[in-house]
């Protein structure tokens, strides 16, 4: 993984899996430029046993191969700047994995593009599940939500390229002053 | 967040594209990209958002865009299967935003396949 928006893709489509209604996608850069990565569901959630597996590479739920990668990808990444990895889960309700980076490490991957990585997800499951991006650092905060976007577009599916382009511009204008303007 | 009211214009637009896509159900044509982690590492999302910002700016109302999982070919990520309606499916290998623009005018618009950004000739090398 080149960025960290492309971990949180690659993280977030697990939510989705696990029939999540509402996926919930937090970045916070702290003032001594420490990043808090968060993704919060309301999916099926694991037990204990599948949650100490799945960071394990050789711990996956799918059939066809013996290995999943992204959970322990992203402890790698966040482990190399100093950071770490949690994920609290209970079945029913659903899961919580944070990661901390430390921004200052030579090692910490870029943010990457935010707004690209909520489009995908959304264009990927137009009808459902709803995604909330919420980022904080010290120049301010920004939140987008699908259930306001679809309160306007009713029953249009989110995967309208135009509406795919207006999310992404729109996204894109309100990260820029929180984050700066350099998109990877 | 950019006008809301600017999204319910695009919501009128959208439902008169969707009613013309019914209408034409046979001349579908459906674009489906690999985005497991292997797609996604190997740069599947901006070959994505080439797509959308391609199809929209050309207005091609009868495409729709949609993704699958890992299909076991991850050294050829990032894949594009492009299906034209009553041909076989194409399928694009190595896929990158650059080439999407030929893809899209060559074969979307003018149904040519591009032979040499497809399978085939990757495997043939």
């Amino acid at each position: 993984m080149r960025d960290l928006s492309l971990h949180l893709l690659d993280l977030a489509e697990n939510s989705v899996r696990a029939g999540a209604s509402l996926v919930t996608i937090r970045v916070k850069v702290d003032e001594r430029k420490w990043i808090t990565l968060q993704l919060e569901d309301d999916g099926c959630g694991m037990d204990e046993a599948l949650l100490a597996r799945v960071m394990s590479p050789f711990g996956t739920t799918r059939t066809t191969r013996k290995v999943g990668l992204g959970i322990p990808l992203m402890a790698q990444n966040a482990r190399l700047t100093g950071g770490d990895i949690t994920l609290q889960s209970e079945v029913g309700k659903g899961t919580v994995l944070t990661a901390t980076l430390d921004g200052n490490s030579i090692d910490c991957l870029p943010l990457g593009d935010l707004a690209g990585t909520v489009v995908t997800l959304v264009t990927a499951n137009p009808y459902s599940p709803d995604f909330l991006l919420e980022c904080t650092s010290p120049q301010g905060s920004m939140s987008f939500d699908t259930r306001e976007v679809r309160q306007v577009l009713g029953d249009v599916g989110l995967n309208e390229p135009e509406i795919s382009v207006w999310m992404l511009e729109s996204i894109r204008e309100e990260l820029q002053p929180i984050f700066g303007g350099v998109i990877l | 967040m950019k006008s809301m009211a600017e999204l319910e214009a695009i919501r009128q637009r959208t439902l008169q594209r969707i009613n013309l896509r019914k209408e034409d159900e046979d001349k579908n044509i459906r674009v489906v990209i690999g985005m497991a982690t292997c797609g996604i590492a190997a740069g599947a999302r901006p070959v994505m958002m080439k797509f959308m910002e391609e199809i929209n700016t050309r207005a091609l109302s009868e495409v729709t865009v949609s993704q699958t999982g890992c299909i076991g070919m991850c050294r050829l990520e990032p894949m594009v299967d492009v299906y034209l309606p009553g041909q076989e499916k194409v399928t694009y290998v190595h896929m990158t935003p650059e080439k999407v623009g030929r893809v899209v005018a060559e074969h979307i618009v003018n149904g040519r396949p591009v032979t040499e950004y497809t399978i085939g000739a990757a495997e043939d090398k």
